[in-house]
């Protein structure tokens, strides 16, 4: 188990590598006049000139790529070139405000979704025709299009809720609870869309199996049967969906946070990219990755406890 | 010419990793002649007839086919005769591909081979439908239309096309219904007759292997612990282990069977 | 004894229906169909069904509600919002094809190579997917957006890769299902390359699984395609759905309706790819299985309570069972009658071939039928007392504690999530109402009775750490557990070795006196059958031809069905001489 976990925060190691090599190069092979951008189009040649070697822009490409490999890896990201603040400093305001909203709409997609799959599987009827339908409309409706419409009926028209901004738990509960309400209710179904199906699916194969005929043969409960041997047994399949939709969401966080206004990493990550803030898309980049590979880790972990086949190998 | 020799494994030895499958198999089979190959889930039965048929390991050893080593030669490299060896394996619904016709089941084999066109190679189905006696209609069928032993019979119509020498068959008749079970061991003694095709012909099952074999070896954890005559191994087995099979195997009998069982029980009792 | 082996005339023809047709039939497949029918000639006609140019700019149509011209009103800079919207699926479709097509290409030619040819290439062709699939999509979009600039269709190539891990692991799977098969075995005996084997085999049967993916990867790749021009990326100067969203976006306070048109447009088109793929996967998934429900329930003749004093002796009567299930063309009986009599300490055997009905009347009495299936007529007494129409709750109660099951594959019938111990356990504690302390100390002495050799080890074990036999034998333990007074074994012994088949039914045998149980025997072996039964009942066709003492049986069957049986048994059969083949039949 200690090898299989040391395995993947490795390989989670390289991926990092990776992905960050990649990424730098794509972004500096591509931008020639950062300085120009910077600085705008009436800026002197000698401005630009100045800002290069300030930035150290003048040095060759694979210099400024071991320059910045090594001071990431003692965890300093450098400094934004627009805003002027450090970007870890930039990155621990806005990732627990995307965190926050991703976790409270992963929390919500997990409860409903094993709720609604088990009711389908067990019982079918409603719950099963409930979730086919919620599953299409799940799926082709983008969820910023959700979102502007929330947007439009809740907060334009009946004025229930904020269209814009987000209110900190520490600051105030109920006003965190309001500010994410509706960002939230738009990335949930296409969660709960994927996921209740997904349970569904892991449900009735689990029940199937001959073990379950057995079980209940034995006498034991319908209850237990369900709930602690078919849901046990139907776990890892919905967790691996959780996973996915936590990066999906994660993604997503973009978009969303761009529709309501909510400064996370997602409407930094637009910012920062379309201003060609290179340290700052840099920084994103390594946070999302490890963020990711953590949550993937965790699900590994439940994973390997649930079944006992991967625990012991 | 009583001493000729069709396939000779010589010391085959397979390892899958740590595992030690085959120790030092030796086996042979005549020509026209079926060597039963008896053993219990893991005993490397099925091992063996994979290193023979080209789609399994040989670690170590040589397998002779009228003196030609062929072990580890994968089946499209083989030439001649070697060429031909074929298979009829236990799951019939699993071994033919359920999205195609009878008839390309049965030509696929030989144009593989380049043997023939698909064309030419149609015209021969009917005889192979015929020597498994299945009506001509059955070509443009697909294999799910077919029960079980309807399937094996296809399977077995497949073996023949590149009139084969020898057929390794691995339980070929185990996921077959009794009565099933029988017509088609009678159609594997009908083709033998026919053509003079050896089998190597492997099961888990005695009774079988004793209706159908001349010789039958017999093996355990990779190692054949006993090899002759049919009847001497099926009445008057000389290894304890052989022993305890034939007795373990319930007759249906139910005054014969009460008599075995005591005797299985006192065999058990000795170790 | 007629050879149906050998005619055709049992033979099922099978609709060799086009699976095109078979989705059209379908109607949410048909309304599917023709909407991106519809949406693909918009795009290709966009010029000659546009009512305006979707570029010209009028400034007193800005923010303008529908009508007068402009049929569904004007967005921010005054152009025709319908214009925008025919135009607009031009570049939504080519960015969902240049997604799909870089997807699949790369999934599917890596998940052959991973499925087909496993090891190292597998190992390290899964990681890279493993982690593309990390990656959240959008920030690596945008994190590319200085070097892919503003064309989105580059960012489709990206995001294409990105989604190539949906296609690798749906064909790497598929293939890992199909490699197994024999018949792949069977094309390499005959000789054919891996090329022609992974062509003419793997890809024919993993094809409809692929069409599905395709059709949902086309969904994802316009929602995230939207989502980049909802932001901004793009070029400005295509009319597109999603920069439509961002312009309705910007003008919301004044045109909300504006929201809803490009959304509309995006929502119809995914959801169309989504209902194709939908009505293949029902299609494939159909077969002759048939959904509860989709046909009325059987019609029960009301049969009255039994309530007959039987004789002291007799545990179980069944009296004319019928147990269908539902087919297409209504219920179809698989036991249709069944009659049978079970004294107290008796072991009947139920013999027959394949689909005989003898497993379902097992289940039946049981009351465990597989999903759907239904006792449609007769009665089951067992101690004096009818339960075949005892509500499951009544039913329940019996189980485990009076009925007891040993099931056929030993493996599967122990859930893998738990330990033996556990499995043992918990059924006691629930059936008898013993503490687990107490519960736990018996388990341990059913597992040293059933002749395990270790059992506080056995206890302490997943089900995957022990042997079939040993499962076998913790199945049997958990089914004497409560000391039941009726044991059903469902071919017992015949996934197990044959010695250890002898093991298990001593084992069987010893038990049954030392527990005083009647056990219904379920088997198409006819040596278990003189090994372990008083009485023998022979099935064929959901009937019983006729019920014997075993020795009689034996020595004078009287129905013709199990005279052929009994002929098929090889038991006695003569060895073969062998004789060298004259070199005349030697085939060329």
């Amino acid at each position: 188990m200690f090898l299989y976990l040391a395995k993947r925060i490795g390989s989670g190691i390289i991926l990092l590598a990776l992905v960050t090599t990649i990424t730098f190069a794509m972004l500096f092979g591509a931008t020639e006049n950062v300085a120009q951008n910077i600085l705008g189009e009436n800026a002197t040649a000698q401005d630009i000139a100045a800002l290069e070697t300030r930035l150290g822009l003048d040095r060759p490409l694979l210099v400024q790529y071991g320059d910045w490999m090594a001071r990431a890896v003692a965890g300093d990201l450098g400094q934004s070139w627009l805003m002027g603040e450090r970007v870890s400093r930039i990155l621990s305001t806005r990732l627990p405000v995307t965190l926050s909203m991703v976790s409270l709409a992963i929390v919500i997609i997990a409860v409903v979704s094993a709720l609604l799959g088990i009711l389908a599987a067990v019982r079918g009827g409603w719950a099963d025709r409930f979730i086919q339908l919620i599953s299409v409309v799940g799926f082709a409706m983008p969820n910023f299009w959700l979102g502007l419409i929330l947007v439009v009926i809740f907060a334009l028209n009946l004025k229930w809720l904020p269209a814009t901004g987000y209110v900190s738990f520490l600051a105030s509960p109920t006003g965190w609870i309001a500010s994410l309400a509706l960002p939230v209710a738009a990335i949930v179904l296409s969660g709960i869309a994927s996921a209740s199906q997904q349970v569904r699916g892991a449900m009735i194969d689990a029940l199937r199996q001959d073990y379950v005929r057995t079980l209940r043969a034995r006498g034991v409960s319908q209850t237990s049967v369900l709930f602690r041997h078919a849901l046990r047994n139907a776990m890892p399949a919905a967790l691996t969906v959780l996973s996915v939709q936590f990066i999906a969401l994660l993604g997503g966080a973009a978009i969303i946070e761009r529709v309501f206004a909510i400064p996370g990493l997602g409407s930094l990550t637009v910012q920062a990219s379309l201003s060609g803030d290179i340290p700052v898309v840099m920084g994103i980049v390594v946070t999302a990755i490890v963020v990711v590979v953590i949550v993937n880790i965790t699900i590994d972990i439940i994973n390997a406890w649930v079944n006992p086949k991967v625990r012991l190998s | 010419m009583s001493d000729a020799i069709l396939v000779d494994c010589c010391n085959v030895n397979t390892r899958f990793g740590a595992h030690h499958v085959l120790k030092d198999v030796s086996l042979t089979i005549r020509p026209g002649e079926t060597v039963g190959l008896v053993g219990e889930s893991g005993s490397g039965k099925t091992t063996l007839g994979r290193a023979i048929l080209g789609i399994g390991p040989v670690s170590a050893g040589e397998i002779l086919y009228e003196g030609t080593n062929i072990a580890g030669v994968a089946p499209r490299d083989r030439r001649g005769n070697a060429a031909a060896i074929q298979a009829v394996f236990q799951d019939p619904y699993s071994s033919l591909n359920p999205s195609m016709t009878v008839e390309d089941i049965l030509i696929e084999p030989i144009v593989a081979r380049g043997l023939a066109s698909a064309s030419e190679a149609s015209a021969k189905v009917n005889t192979l439908l015929d020597q498994v006696a299945l009506p001509a209609d059955a070509a443009q069928r697909y294999p799910r239309e077919f029960s079980g032993g309807q399937r094996q019979r296809v399977a077995i119509a497949r073996a023949l096309a590149l009139s084969p020498r020898l057929i390794v068959c691995d339980e070929p008749v185990s996921a077959l219904d009794l009565s099933t079970q029988a017509r088609v061991l009678d159609l594997f003694i009908d083709i033998q007759q026919a053509t003079g095709v050896a089998y190597l012909f492997v099961s888990h099952d005695l009774t079988v292997v004793r209706h159908i074999s001349h010789r039958v070896a017999v093996m355990r954890n990779g190692e054949i612990v006993e090899f002759d005559e049919c009847d001497q191994v099926t009445a008057n087995p000389s290894h304890d282990y052989t022993k305890r099979l034939l007795l373990a195997a319930p007759v249906a009998d139910p005054a014969r069977q009460a008599e075995r069982r005591a005797a299985f029980r006192a065999l058990a009792g000795e170790h | 004894m007629t050879d149906h082996e050998t005619s055709l005339s049992n033979v099922r023809p099978v609709q060799r229906d086009n699976l095109a047709l078979a989705v059209l039939s379908n109607p949410l497949g048909l309304v599917a169909s023709v909407l991106l029918a519809v949406v693909f000639l918009t795009a290709i006609f966009a010029p000659l069904i546009a009512p305006h140019s979707p570029t010209t700019l009028q400034i007193f149509k800005i923010n303008a509600a529908p009508g007068d011209g402009y049929l569904l009103g004007g967005d921010g800079s005054g152009r025709d919002v319908l214009s925008r919207l025919i135009y607009g699926s031009r570049s939504t479709l080519a960015g969902a094809a240049i997604a799909v097509v870089v997807a699949g290409l790369l999934g599917i030619a890596a998940g052959l190579v991973a499925g087909y040819y496993g090891g190292r290439r597998d190992i390290v062709l899964s990681w890279v997917s493993d982690g593309l699939m990390a990656l959240p999509a959008l920030i690596v979009l945008l994190a590319f957006y200085q070097t892919l600039g503003s064309s989105i269709y580059l960012s489709m190539v990206v995001f294409g890769i990105m989604l190539s891990p949906s296609f690798f692991r749906l064909t790497r799977n598929l293939v890992n299902g199909v490699k197994n098969e024999l018949y792949i075995d069977a094309a390499r005996v005959s000789g054919l390359s891996d090329l022609r084997i992974i062509i003419r085999h793997v890809l024919l049967v993993i094809r409809a699984p692929i069409v599905i993916q395709t059709s949902i990867v086309a969904g994802i790749a316009i929602v995230i395609q939207a989502g980049l021009e909802f932001l901004g990326l793009g070029d400005p100067g295509t009319p597109t759905w999603g920069g439509m969203l961002q312009n309705a976006f910007s003008n919301m306070y004044v045109a909300p309706l504006a929201i809803l048109w490009p959304g509309f447009a995006i929502s119809i088109t995914v959801a169309s790819f989504v209902l194709l793929a939908n009505a293949i996967r029902d299609r494939l998934q159909q077969g002759d299985r048939v959904k509860p429900g989709q046909i009325p329930p059987p019609e029960v003749a009301a049969v009255p309570v039994r309530a007959e004093a039987l004789p002291e002796d007799v545990l179980l009567d069944v009296r004319d069972l019928k147990v269908a299930y539902p087919a297409k063309a209504g219920w179809k009986d698989v036991v249709s009658g069944v009659s049978l009599t079970l004294r107290r300490g008796e072991v009947l055997g139920l013999v027959g071939e394949s689909g005989s009905g003898k497993t379902q009347t097992a289940f039946a009495i049981l009351g465990l039928l597989s999903e759907g299936g239904r006792i449609i007529a007769g009665s089951i007494l067992f101690d004096g007392k009818d339960i075949a129409g005892l509500p499951e709750a009544e039913k329940h109660k019996l189980r485990g504690k009076r009925i007891a099951y040993v099931p056929q594959e030993p493996m599967s019938n122990l859930d893998p999530a738990f330990r033996i111990g556990y499995q043992l356990v918990e059924p006691m504690v629930t059936v008898l109402g013993i503490s687990k302390a107490e519960a736990r100390r018996r388990a341990l002495d059913l597992l040293a009775r059933v002749g395990l050799p270790d059992p506080e080890r056995t206890f302490r074990s997943y089900p995957h750490q022990i042997s079939g036999g040993m499962a076998q034998r913790v199945l049997i333990a958990g089914a004497i557990s409560c000391n039941p007074d009726l044991l059903i074994a469902d071919e017992p012994t015949t996934a197990l070795d044959v010695t250890v088949q002898a093991e298990v039914l001593d084992l069987l045998r010893d038990l049954q006196s030392e527990f005083e149980m009647s056990v219904i025997l379920v088997t198409h072996n006819f040596g278990v059958v003189a090994d372990m039964c008083d009485r023998v009942a022979v099935m064929k066709d959901g009937a019983i031809v006729e019920t014997r003492d075993v020795t009689d049986l034996f020595a004078s069957p009287e129905h013709s069905y199990t005279r052929m049986l009994l002929g098929s048994v090889l038991d006695d059969s003569k060895t073969r001489t062998y004789v060298q083949p004259s070199v005349a039949e030697v085939p060329a």
